[in-house]
Parts: C-alpha cells; sequence; structure tokens
C-alpha cells in the first residue's frame, strides 16, 4: 500500500510542476533584448567602477563606453519593436493543463506497468536474515548453512542438506563441490554419488563426463541395483558413441523394473533412440513416426516390416525380454497377419513357462487382441 | 526503501522530462509567459524524481536489497559500507543513472539561479536540456535499468570489480560527470541561441559560468582518473593513452577552447558564431566519449556487433543530438550578425590561435582514437594507436598554445603590441633560461627535451606572475599604488593567472617524470635490499592481512637514504574473494613533491617475491598543476562581475607617452 501511496504522491507533485506556473495569465514575456539591456547597463557601471579605481585610464573607459553604447541602442532597438501581445493564450494554458493532467499519469503509469513490478517487496538483508527459519526464503537458508559450513568445515550433514537445494536452485558447481565434501566426510552412498554425477552432468551440460561417470560407477558399486546410477551410465555409453552397450545397460534396468516405475518413460524414450525399443510402447519412435510422413504408404508398409523383423530376430537370440513379445503380438495384428501374431504368442508362452506375471500379460494382451487363449 | 518507488521516480521522470522538452520551447515560440514559466518548474521536478531514484537505488545497495539484479550483480553485503555506496555508479546501469542525475542538477541550477536570463533564452535552453534527459533515461529504462528485480532474491551478490574497490572511485566519477555533463548547458545555450536566432554578448556572459564550472570539473576529473589510474594499477604510469583517457580528454581541448573563445564574445563581441560552435563541439565530444566508453565498441568493434542494443541505442543518441545540433548550426549560423573585427596581433588574435591549436589537438586525439574502431570494422585489421602518435601530435600542437600563453594576457584588445609584450616578458624568459641551463647542468647530458621543457615551465609560471605584477604596474608606481592596484583587480584576472601558472606546473611535472624517472624490476627474499632512484629499500618482511571481503599480501620495506632510516613503505597484492581477483596497492611515499613508487609482483619460485619500483621525482607537480588550474577556473567563476573589453584607443599613441601612462595602454583591464 506504501507504494502506491507513494506513486500517487509522486504523480502529484508532478502535476503540480505543470499546473503551478499556469496558475496566473499567460501574456506576453518581456522581450529578451530586456535582459541584454540589463547586462550593458552592469557593463556600463564596471566601467565606471574601473575608470574610478584607475584599472583602466579615461581613454580605453571612453571607447568601452562607446562600444557598450552602440550594442545598447541595438538591443533598444530591438526591444521598442517588441513582439505583440500573443493571442490565444488562455486556450494554450488549457491544452498544457490537460497534457499534465491526463499525459503524465497516463505515460508514466503506462511505462511502469510495463517496465516495473509493483508486486514485490523490498527485501533488505538484514531484515531477510532476522526472519524465522520457517519464513526464510531458500536463498537465505542456503546462506546460513553455508555460514554454518564455513565455521564447522567438517560437518558432513550439512553439505548433504544443502548439496540438493544447490541442485534445485540451479548452482549445480556448488551443488557438486557439496556432494564432493559429504562424501569425503560421510562416505559413498548411492545418494550422495549419484548427486554428484547429476551435478557434474547438468553442469556440463547434460553430458556425462568422465568424473560425474566415475561417481556413478560408485554408486551402483554403494548399491547395484540403484536405477539412477544405472540410467546414466547407459546414458554415457551412449554418448560415448556405444549404442549397443547402451541398449544393453538400459534393456537390463527396464528388465529389472517393475512396469509402472516412474523412470519407465525415460527409458522406453531412451531405448527407442539406441533402437532397441521396449515392446510394450505403443509405437514406433517419435523420429520414425517423423520419417514415416515423408513416405508413400508402400515405403511406410515396407519400415514397419522391416522394424516388426529386427525385432523378431533379436527376440529369437534372446526371448527373455517379455517386453519385446508383447509389441510383437501388437505388430503382427497391425500389420493384418493374425497368424504371425498367434505364433509370437505362443513362442512367448513358451519362454516364459515358468514366469506366472509373464504368461498373464501374454494371455491378457492376446485376449484384447482377439487372439483366443 | 521499497526500490519499486525508484522505479517509478524514475519513469516519472522520463514523462516529466518529454514535456519540459515541449512545453517551454512552444511557449518560446508563440511568446507565451506561462508556457514558458513551465520550465523551470519542471527542471526543478525532474531533479527530484531523477534524484529520488537515485536515492533508491543507493538504499538498496546499503541495504543489501538482493531482489535487484543490479545490487546482486555489483554489491557483496562484506563490503565496506563507502563501496556499497559508490558501487552504485561503479557499473553501466548506476553511471548512467548518475549522467543523468548531473544533468538534472544542471537543469534545475539554471532554472533556479538563471532569473537574469531572457525568458525565451531560458525556455529554450531548459527545453533542450530536457529533450537530452529524454534521450538518456529512455536508454537507462529501454536497455539498462538498474531497478531490474530478480525472483527469488539471491542472499549474496557478486562482489564489486576489485578495481574498483577504491577511494578513487568516489571521487573520480562525480567529478568527471559534472564536467561532462556540465557542457551539456552550454550545449543547450548554444541551440537554444540557435532556435532562437538572435546571440550576442549578453549570451557569452550567461554561458561563461556554465563553461567555467563544467570545465574546472573535468580538469579536476582527468587528473583524478590519472592519479587513481597511477596507484591502482601498480604500473607507475599516469597516462596511458587509453580510449577511455581520450573521451575525456577531446571534450577538455574543446571546452578550454571554449572558455577563451567565450572571453572574445563577451568582451568583444566577436568570434560568435565559433563559440557557438565550440559550445556544440565540446558536448558532442562528451557524448562521444559516453558513446566509446558505454557501448562495449572500445573492447572490439565485434563485441559491439554482438550485443548491439546498448550501442546502437547511444549511436542513435549520438546521431541525433550531434547531427541535429549541426545542421540547426548549418542553418541558423549564416543569419547570426557578425561581431566586431580585430588585428592578427592581439588578445583576439592570440586567443584565436590557442583555438586553432587545442581544436587540432582535439581532433589528433579523436582520429588516433577512432582510427583503429574504423579499420577494424573495416576489414577486421586490429591495430593500436600508442603513445608515439599521441605523444608527436599533441605535444607538438600543444607546444605552441603553452609558448604563447604568456604572451595573450600582456595583448591589448583589437590591436596588440608584439615586441612590447615581449619585452614585458623578457624576466620570465631569463628565469626561464636559467632554468634550463640549471636543468642542463644538473642532468649532466641526456635528452635535450628535458631542460628545455623545464625552462619553457618555468617561463610559463612567471609568465603568469608577469602578467599580474603588469597589471598592479609593480615597480612603475610606488608600492601602495600597486597594492591598491593588486587588490581592485578582477579576480577573473587571478584565476587565469593562476590557471596559466597550473599549466606550467604540470608541464614541470611531466617533462620531470617522464625525463627522469628510475625503474628497478627485481626479485627479492626477505631481508635483500636494492637501489632506486638514491634510495636503498629493504625488503623487511611479508605479512598476510585479511580484510572484510579480501586477503592482502603485504610486504614492508624499510627506506634508508645515506645509510639513515627514514620510514618504510607498505606495498600490497590483494585478492578478493568473491571475485577471485587480485588487484595491487602500490606502496607509495612523497618526499617533496617526489614519490617513491613501490608494487608486488608474483611470488616467485624458490622463495622471494618480484617487486617493481620506481622513482619518480615532481611526479605529483602533475596533478597539483591540474587542480591549481581548477582553483583558476573556479576562482574565475566567483568573480560575479561582468566583462567588458575595453580597446585600444584606435588613434595613434602620442610621440611621447607619460611615464604613467604607458603601463595603462597595453593590458586591458578587467580579465
Amino acid at each position: 500500500m506504501l507504494l502506491w501511496t507513494a506513486i500517487s504522491l509522486m504523480t502529484g507533485a508532478a502535476i503540480l510542476a505543470v499546473l503551478w506556473p499556469l496558475r496566473t495569465g499567460g501574456g506576453t514575456a518581456p522581450a529578451a533584448s530586456a535582459a541584454d539591456l540589463a547586462v550593458y547597463r552592469d557593463q556600463l557601471s564596471e566601467i565606471e567602477r574601473d575608470r574610478v579605481s584607475g584599472l583602466i585610464g579615461a581613454a580605453e573607459g571612453d571607447a568601452a563606453r562607446a562600444e557598450v553604447g552602440r550594442r545598447i541602442l541595438r538591443a533598444s532597438a530591438e526591444t521598442a519593436s517588441g513582439a505583440a501581445r500573443p493571442s490565444g493564450a488562455d486556450r494554450r494554458r488549457q491544452i498544457v493543463a490537460v497534457i499534465g493532467l491526463v499525459g503524465l499519469p497516463v505515460m508514466a503509469g503506462g511505462l511502469y506497468l510495463k517496465l516495473g513490478s509493483p508486486t514485490l517487496p523490498p527485501q533488505p538483508l538484514a531484515a531477510r536474515l532476522e526472519s524465522r527459519p520457517d519464513q526464510s526464503d531458500v536463498a537465505i537458508l542456503v546462506r546460513k548453512v553455508e555460514a554454518h559450513l564455513e565455521a564447522n568445515p567438517e560437518d558432513g550433514r550439512g553439505y548433504e542438506v544443502l548439496a540438493p537445494i544447490y541442485a534445485r536452485i540451479g548452482r549445480t558447481a556448488d551443488a557438486a563441490r557439496a556432494w564432493t565434501s559429504a562424501v569425503r566426510l560421510l562416505g559413498p552412498s548411492a545418494v550422495r554419488e549419484n548427486g554428484l554425477g547429476e551435478a557434474l552432468t547438468a553442469e556440463a551440460g547434460g553430458v556425462v563426463t568422465v568424473e560425474a561417470k566415475a561417481a556413478f560407477e560408485a554408486a551402483v558399486a554403494a548399491d547395484p541395483k540403484d536405477p539412477k546410477a544405472r540410467y546414466f551410465l547407459g546414458l554415457a555409453a551412449e554418448q560415448d558413441g556405444r549404442p549397443a552397450d547402451a541398449a544393453q545397460i538400459w534393456g537390463a534396468l527396464a528388465a529389472s523394473s517393475p512396469p509402472d516405475a516412474p523412470w519407465m518413460g525415460l527409458l522406453r524414450a531412451a531405448l527407442a533412440r539406441v533402437g532397441a525399443p521396449v515392446a510394450t510402447a505403443p509405437g514406433p519412435s517419435a523420429a520414425d513416426v517423423a520419417a514415416a510422413q515423408d513416405m508413400t504408404p508402400a515405403e511406410r508398409d515396407q519400415m514397419v516390416r522391416g522394424m516388426v523383423a529386427r525385432l523378431e530376430a533379436r527376440l529369437a537370440q534372446d526371448g527373455s525380454d517379455i517386453e519385446g513379445w508383447l509389441r510383437l503380438m501388437r505388430a503382427r495384428i497391425v500389420l493384418g497377419e493374425a497368424d504371425k501374431a498367434k505364433a509370437a504368442a505362443s513362442e512367448a508362452r513358451a519362454h516364459f513357462a515358468t514366469d506366472g506375471g509373464a504368461l498373464g500379460r501374454i494371455d491378457a494382451l492376446a485376449r484384447e487382441l482377439g487372439l483366443g487363449s | 526503501m521499497n526500490p519499486e518507488i525508484g522505479h517509478f521516480a524514475l519513469v516519472l521522470a522520463l514523462a516529466v522530462a518529454i514535456l519540459q522538452t515541449v512545453i517551454p520551447i512552444w511557449g518560446a515560440r508563440v511568446g507565451d509567459a506561462a508556457l514558458m514559466r513551465v520550465g523551470p518548474a519542471l527542471a526543478v521536478a525532474f531533479l527530484g524524481f531523477v534524484g529520488l531514484a537515485f536515492a533508491v537505488l543507493t538504499a538498496a545497495y546499503v541495504q543489501s536489497d538482493f531482489s535487484v539484479l543490479n545490487v546482486v550483480e555489483n554489491s557483496h553485503s562484506l563490503k565496506p559500507m563507502l563501496f556499497k555506496v559508490t558501487g552504485v555508479w561503479g557499473n553501466h546501469e548506476g553511471s548512467m543513472l548518475l549522467w543523468v542525475l548531473v544533468l538534472a542538477l544542471f537543469g534545475a541550477m539554471v532554472a533556479l539561479f538563471g532569473t537574469n536570463l531572457p525568458a525565451t533564452l531560458k525556455a529554450n535552453v531548459l527545453g533542450v536540456q530536457g529533450s537530452v534527459g529524454v534521450a538518456f533515461l529512455l536508454f537507462i529504462l529501454l536497455t539498462s535499468n538498474p531497478f531490474i528485480r530478480v525472483i527469488p532474491a539471491l542472499a549474496e551478490g557478486q562482489d564489486l570489480n576489485p578495481v574498483l574497490q577504491d577511494i578513487g572511485l568516489a571521487i573520480h566519477p562525480p567529478l568527471l560527470y559534472l564536467g561532462y555533463v556540465g557542457f551539456s548547458i552550454t550545449f543547450a545555450f548554444a541551440v537554444a541561441a540557435l532556435i532562437d536566432g538572435r546571440i550576442d554578448a549578453a549570451w557569452a556572459r550567461w554561458v561563461r559560468p556554465w563553461a567555467l564550472a563544467a570545465w574546472a570539473f573535468l580538469t579536476v576529473g582527468i587528473a583524478m582518473g590519472s592519479y587513481w589510474a597511477y596507484y591502482e594499477l601498480g604500473w607507475g604510469g599516469w597516462w596511458f593513452w587509453d580510449p577511455v583517457e581520450n573521451a575525456s580528454l577531446m571534450p577538455w581541448f574543446a571546452g578550454t577552447a571554449l572558455i577563451h573563445s567565450a572571453v572574445v564574445m563577451e568582451k568583444r563581441d566577436a568570434l560568435k558564431v565559433w563559440t557557438l560552435l565550440l559550445a556544440i563541439l565540446a558536448f558532442s565530444l562528451s557524448l562521444l566519449g559516453t558513446f566509446l566508453v558505454r557501448s562495449g565498441v572500445l573492447t572490439s568493434v565485434h563485441a559491439f556487433a554482438t550485443d548491439p542494443s546498448r550501442g546502437v541505442f547511444i549511436l542513435g543518441i549520438l546521431v541525433f543530438f550531434i547531427g541535429g545540433s549541426l545542421a540547426l548550426y548549418a542553418l541558423r549560423a549564416p543569419m547570426l550578425r557578425q561581431g566586431g573585427l580585430f588585428a592578427p596581433i592581439s588578445r583576439e588574435g592570440a586567443l584565436v590561435l590557442n583555438n586553432l591549436l587545442l581544436t587540432a589537438a582535439a581532433a589528433a586525439v579523436l582520429v588516433g582514437t577512432l582510427y583503429p574502431l574504423a579499420l577494424e570494422s573495416w576489414n577486421g585489421a586490429k591495430i593500436t594507436v600508442g603513445p608515439p602518435y599521441f605523444n608527436l601530435t599533441v605535444g607538438a600542437l600543444m607546444l605552441p598554445v603553452v609558448f604563447a600563453m604568456p604572451f595573450g594576457p600582456l595583448l591589448a584588445w583589437k590591436r596588440g603590441d608584439l615586441a612590447g609584450a615581449a619585452q614585458r616578458l623578457m624576466s620570465a624568459l631569463a628565469v626561464g633560461i636559467l632554468i634550463a641551463l640549471a636543468a642542463a647542468y644538473l642532468q649532466g647530458g641526456g635528452p635535450l627535451l628535458a631542460p628545455l621543457g623545464m625552462g619553457l615551465a618555468a617561463f610559463i609560471v612567471i609568465g603568469a606572475l608577469v602578467d599580474l605584477a603588469e597589471r598592479g604596474a609593480v615597480g612603475r608606481v610606488p608600492v601602495a599604488t600597486s597594492v591598491a592596484r593588486l587588490r581592485g583587480l578582477p579576480r577573473a584576472s587571478y584565476g587565469a593567472a593562476l590557471a596559466h601558472a597550473g599549466v606550467g606546473v604540470c608541464l614541470f611535472g611531466i617533462i620531470a617524470e617522464t625525463s627522469w624517472n628510475a625503474e628497478r624490476i627485481t626479485g627479492l627474499k626477505i631481508g635483500q635490499s636494492f637501489e632506486v632512484g638514491g634510495y636503498e629499500l629493504t625488503l623487511a618482511r611479508v605479512e598476510p592481512r585479511n580484510g572484510p571481503n579480501y586477503r592482502d599480501l603485504t610486504g614492508i620495506f624499510i627506506i634508508r637514504r645515506g645509510g639513515t632510516e627514514i620510514g618504510t613503505i607498505e606495498s600490497s597484492k590483494r585478492l578478493f574473494t568473491a571475485r577471485n581477483m587480485p588487484t595491487t596497492e602500490a606502496g607509495i611515499r612523497t618526499f617533496g613533491f617526489s614519490q617513491l613508487y613501490v608494487s608486488l609482483g608474483d611470488e616467485l619460485p624458490g622463495g622471494g617475491i618480484g617487486v617493481r619500483a620506481y622513482w619518480k621525482p615532481f611526479v605529483t607537480l602533475i596533478w597539483l598543476g591540474a587542480v591549481i588550474m581548477a582553483l583558476g577556473g573556479a576562482l574565475s567563476l566567483s568573480d560575479r562581475r561582468l566583462r567588458i573589453g575595453a580597446p585600444k584607443p584606435a588613434k595613434p599613441k602620442p610621440a611621447k607617452p607619460t611615464p604613467e601612462r604607458k603601463p595603462d595602454a597595453a593590458p586591458a583591464p578587467a580579465e
């Protein structure tokens, strides 16, 4: 509220600065030469002063007086022929008053609303430092923990608390340093190593650097099942130009993950990138779709058949991929090859004869696709 | 205080400036007194709002309000309070705000103190001032807004550039801007006269104080910048012909020419059109300096091209004001009434010579500064125009200026007597030659320039005294009369003599320092000694010290001369933690007018530390001379009397002049 009061007062003052000089009549300004005359008269009296004090001689004084006299004559002539009283003074005053009353607030207000942030309060540092912890902003909490750590540099817990906050507010380099300290003081753990790896990756703009990879490997060493570290190790392989390794790492991760795990979406996209799509993915990857749009129906058909053939070949070699089998069944139906779909279903059942969960999923899909059980 | 108040105040100031541009000039066109009266009121309001915005920004710095981007980028909560405040203008956005604040200050001063001005002239001046304000406020608000907020607020700032964390930042930029922007007033007067179409001797009377004030501030501002670079950069140099320095030197040359030609105009009603042009040029060169420093064009024309918004905006301002005023000048100047005539050998003639040479010097600096930029944008070649070029051109142009300087005040207006003036300067010339011979003897070989320069400097200083003595007719009339005459001399005369003497003092310092300085670069371990300029320095100890936001490594040296200890000198290397940037804090001891200068280098492998030491004879005279010049300007400014040149009578002198009459004949009275 204080802000709006101040804004109103300021605007009022500005308007007053326009209106106040207008309150008395306009009228004619004194001719400019009148002010000149004042200067010349002063000059004359100064010559007189100098002459009296002996600074200039009588001859110089006379010459100077004559010169100023010429200037005075010229200025007097201009005063005499001065401007006539201007007309329309009241009209002009009205226009200027309206400009002041309307133009000033509109100009200033309009520009301020475009540039300013009137809803943001002032935030002097001292007040922020004094506010209760539950009201403090993240930056101030970070600052307080930083101060604490500067005094107690061996407090590993502090670094562990601080590091993820750094990561969240985008201070990735600081996050990496904090995780390194946490690892140093508290020992390696999957969470810490993952945090370090992620921070280093973010700092490098998404590239899993050698240091980041080492951190993820340490995380896997601490917890071989850790999905995050395994995902990033796959990413490292992909970025190193080893898509086959990446597909293998990710495939293993996908196989060991529950199908509703939160990272499955990411994983499917990643697998699709390296040419080993997860079977349950409903269709080809986005890139494939985009490519397919430029094709004739025949070419498109051929592309799909090629993909299916590759999938089938892969499953013939390694039939342990339930998602792959499910995807193959769908694809056969899409291509109008119900017989081959049935064949795929029975092959899959043979592979997963001992796996009740997998069998259930195969049966469910077969029913859905109208293949009978 | 809420930063948004400052932001709104700045926006409101823009709206006020727009009205200040339009209404008074409209009133002047139609001769409406009420409309013209709006001008001063708005000029004062403009100062109020810009001042409020500046105060709010300062408060944000003092309170470390890290929700303001500008504070985050240039402040640190642990900085000493002085540097929190000076940090306000130690960055691009804040310094532009300071620029506009100074502009507003000058505008309000015209509004409040210009009561004797003709109403139309005053209205036009304020209108032109307002238009400059509009341009620069638009620049600030649209490209360099200091009130941009960050969400969420940060907890710590990035600190100010360590080189700027110095008392110099508190002094140098404000003084420099008072000079730069002060010329906006003379510019406004010139453009107003062109709009009005009338100009006369009274115009020069009104412009004189503003030109003098701007010139004096600019002089001290440049000198303080030079001293700051001298002690902070650690190279022991005091002038680098750096484009930023050149940018301030060009308006100084033009301004110096302006204050001299304005005298001719005021006294003799001559050189009017030329004076107008100088007033326009002085501010144009100030704007050019602002453009060079603020657009990023100096680091590289390519850097300018990659982030062009600011540079192009200032370039637009530059083109509008310089092009517009020169076009108006071309259009209107031929219609102005020409002034009186004068002979080449006369006070006016001497001032014209001074004007031509000063303007040529400004042009030489301009060419040397812009040529590399033009060449780089033309074919990408990167060249540097270095000190040899500037020393040669500016030196060659300034030499006749300073040599002719003592003659000018001794010549009469309209028709002068060069032989007579030379005769009166014989004593000064004799002292100059003596000093030159003494210098040559003491130097015992070496560059010839040094003794000649010393002699010239002495000639100038004594010449300034001779000028005063002549005015007081010292030695020709009884002492009491002389005292009375000297007491009756206008302060402007003393001011002029003082300023001219200041040039001599400055020249003395420059010549002595460049000819006789001694330099030693060496590596030292604790306890070792070396010798520079007749002083023996021993590194006594090296100790680490910690400041609020920096860490210091200080070397303490013991100074001995002829075996006796005469004190210590401390020199530091400072590391600012927030930006991880080192600075040197040179250790300086002053002996008389000379200085011993020690700066620490890097630590050497195998222990020890690199040391640069200089002996700089009479170096402080360089800056003292500039301060004396500015004091002369201030003294002249304090002379509120009007000036009128009393020409020497045209009729031939009597064959036998009476002894009392003769002295009066030559120098005109009030100057």
